[in-house]
């Protein structure tokens, strides 16, 4: 038995908005593989929970008509994996998910929760940095979109008002066609561990593949909340695809991150994993996008 | 004290439907444990870290101690107890742990084999690295994984109607003995 105070259940997102509105104590629950081991770590307990698990709008991948990918909130990360849009679009996020906690985490967290949650090692959140996604919320006074610039607040503290729900993850067509990314998750074991530092680079090459026309580089657990490297990403951008521009990368990526101690690993362990992190994502970016590297 | 919230939550567990009342504070594994009697589901982390508690729910495999009760409503579950024959016969993935002594204590074992049960398509064959992701979501602290590697690919392989390829650097189970010495 979970030690919650009450639930309320929602079936469609005006539901959700009404009851988050009615009971704002409340909090959300979607697939709750962060809520319930709060509430019974005790950080949670005793709480009202409104929970949007059953509202199946929320759920899949379209692709819309001007090419937007839209991915619902409520979409877990097998569904995400599975995809064939992903798969054909935006294989690096599919990939980056598949390395979440284990097989049954994956069925049941949902990407609306891994960022929602404004935690800093959320194994989607540097990959969709990357790729400048957009947050679609709905509320009270109806929808908005929030560039993911605008997203994160502060540990654990995303852009969201009062009676608010993310509802989809949006990725621009303009944001995904003619890149092709890599994500790298470091941590101690293979399986069931949150990432120590993670790193996930998009790279658009120029038409014989010798110049690095785009680059967008995105970190986890290099800051208290997921970042980009806007600094190295501006230097890297026309030069060539080659050895060289990976190792400046490297280099230039430490004027960005502010990576701190923790129990996982220290500032310093972390400042060399956010370098050779980079340099190995943007290498490997390169390669996928058909580069000689 | 708060007054308690109750629901009807309606699902087919194991093929057969059923319905209960619960507490919405309830857990999957509180329900099928408590109401339907399903003690191979078993409470290990109760966080999501072990495995013990997986139950497969519309075709994909879950950690049944951090997914409310209400949320069964109207969905198909199976735990470990519905792969078994009509009269209680074993099926093939709990033969195979019995066969290879996959199992020591046995908290972690249901969620193993429902899990290979899950994973194990007829036809399809793995890489142990596959299957090592495929299984990672599940702790032992007992076995050492070893022997529950065999079994599962040894299902893998009975499932595809092939012969599993022999094992050049496995270390026999039990050492062969003659005249009360061992033979090396
Ligand atoms: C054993 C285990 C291993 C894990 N390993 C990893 C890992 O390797 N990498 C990783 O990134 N995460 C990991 N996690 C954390 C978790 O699984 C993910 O963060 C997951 O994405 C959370 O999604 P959820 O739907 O379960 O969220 P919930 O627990 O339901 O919610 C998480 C937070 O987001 C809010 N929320 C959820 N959805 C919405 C919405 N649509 N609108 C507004 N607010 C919302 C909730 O109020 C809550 O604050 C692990 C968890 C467990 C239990
Ligand atoms: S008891 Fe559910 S994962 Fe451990
Ligand atoms: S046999 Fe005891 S935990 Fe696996």
């Amino acid at each position: 038995m979970y030690d919650i105070k009450a639930l309320y259940e929602a079936y469609s997102v005006e539901e959700a908005v009404r009851l988050l509105a009615a009971h704002p104590e409340a909090q959300i629950i979607a697939g709750g593989s962060d809520v319930l081991v709060q509430v019974r770590e005790g950080r949670r307990a005793g709480k009202e929970l409104v929970s949007i698990f059953m509202i199946d709008e929320l759920r899949g991948v379209t692709m819309e008509e001007d090419g937007t990918i839209r991915i619902g909130s409520l979409s877990s990360f097998h569904t995400i994996t599975y995809s064939p849009i992903i798969q054909e679009h935006l294989s690096v996020l599919g990939e980056a998910v598949d390395m979440v906690g284990g097989p049954q985490i994956r069925a049941i967290g949902t990407i609306g929760g891994n960022t929602c949650n404004g935690v800093t090692s959320a194994d989607s959140a540097s990959t969709l940095m990357a790729l400048d996604a957009v947050m679609e919320v709905i509320g009270p006074e109806g929808k908005r979109l929030v560039p993911i610039a605008d997203w994160y607040k502060g540990p654990k503290k995303v852009n969201l008002g009062p009676a608010e729900l993310q509802t989809a993850i949006l990725i621009r067509k303009e944001s995904y066609e003619g890149y092709k990314g890599h994500y790298i998750k470091y941590g101690m074991r293979n399986a069931m561990e949150i990432a120590t530092t993670g790193c996930s680079v998009n790279v658009k090459l120029s038409a014989d593949k010798k110049t690095v026309e785009d680059v967008r580089i995105g970190y986890g657990v290099a800051a208290p909340v997921p970042i980009r490297a806007r600094t190295a990403e501006a230097n890297a951008k026309g030069k060539p695809a080659d050895a060289e521009t990976a190792a400046a990368i490297g280099r230039d990526v430490l004027l960005d991150v502010t990576p701190r101690n923790s129990w996982r690993a220290s500032k310093d362990m972390r400042l060399h994993l956010c370098s050779t992190m980079a340099q190995r994502a943007f290498t490997e970016a390169v390669r996928k996008s058909g580069g000689e590297i | 004290m708060e007054d308690r919230q109750y629901k009807m939550v309606h699902c087919y567990v194991n093929g057969k439907e059923r319905a209960a009342m619960v507490d919405v504070r309830s857990s999957l594994t509180d329900m099928l444990r408590n109401e339907f009697g399903l003690t191979s589901v078993k409470k290990g982390c109760e966080v999501g870290e072990c495995g013990a508690c997986a139950v497969i729910i519309d075709g994909d495999c879950y950690d049944s101690c951090i997914y409310l009760a209400v949320w069964a409503e109207g969905k198909h579950i199976t735990t470990l107890e519905g792969l078994e024959g009509p009269n209680g016969e074993l099926s093939d993935i709990q033969q195979a742990f019995v066969d290879e002594t996959a199992i020591q204590c046995g908290f972690c074992s249901p969620g193993f084999m429902l899990e290979a049960h899950h994973v194990l398509k007829p036809g399809v064959i793995y890489t142990d690295d596959e299957l090592r992701k495929k299984l990672s979501g599940h702790l032992c602290r007992c076995t050492g994984y070893e022997n529950i590697m065999r079994a599962v690919k040894k299902t893998m392989y009975q499932r595809a109607g092939m012969e599993m390829p022999v094992e050049e650097d496995r270390i026999p189970l039990s050492v062969p003995i003659e005249d009360g010495k061992v033979v090396l």
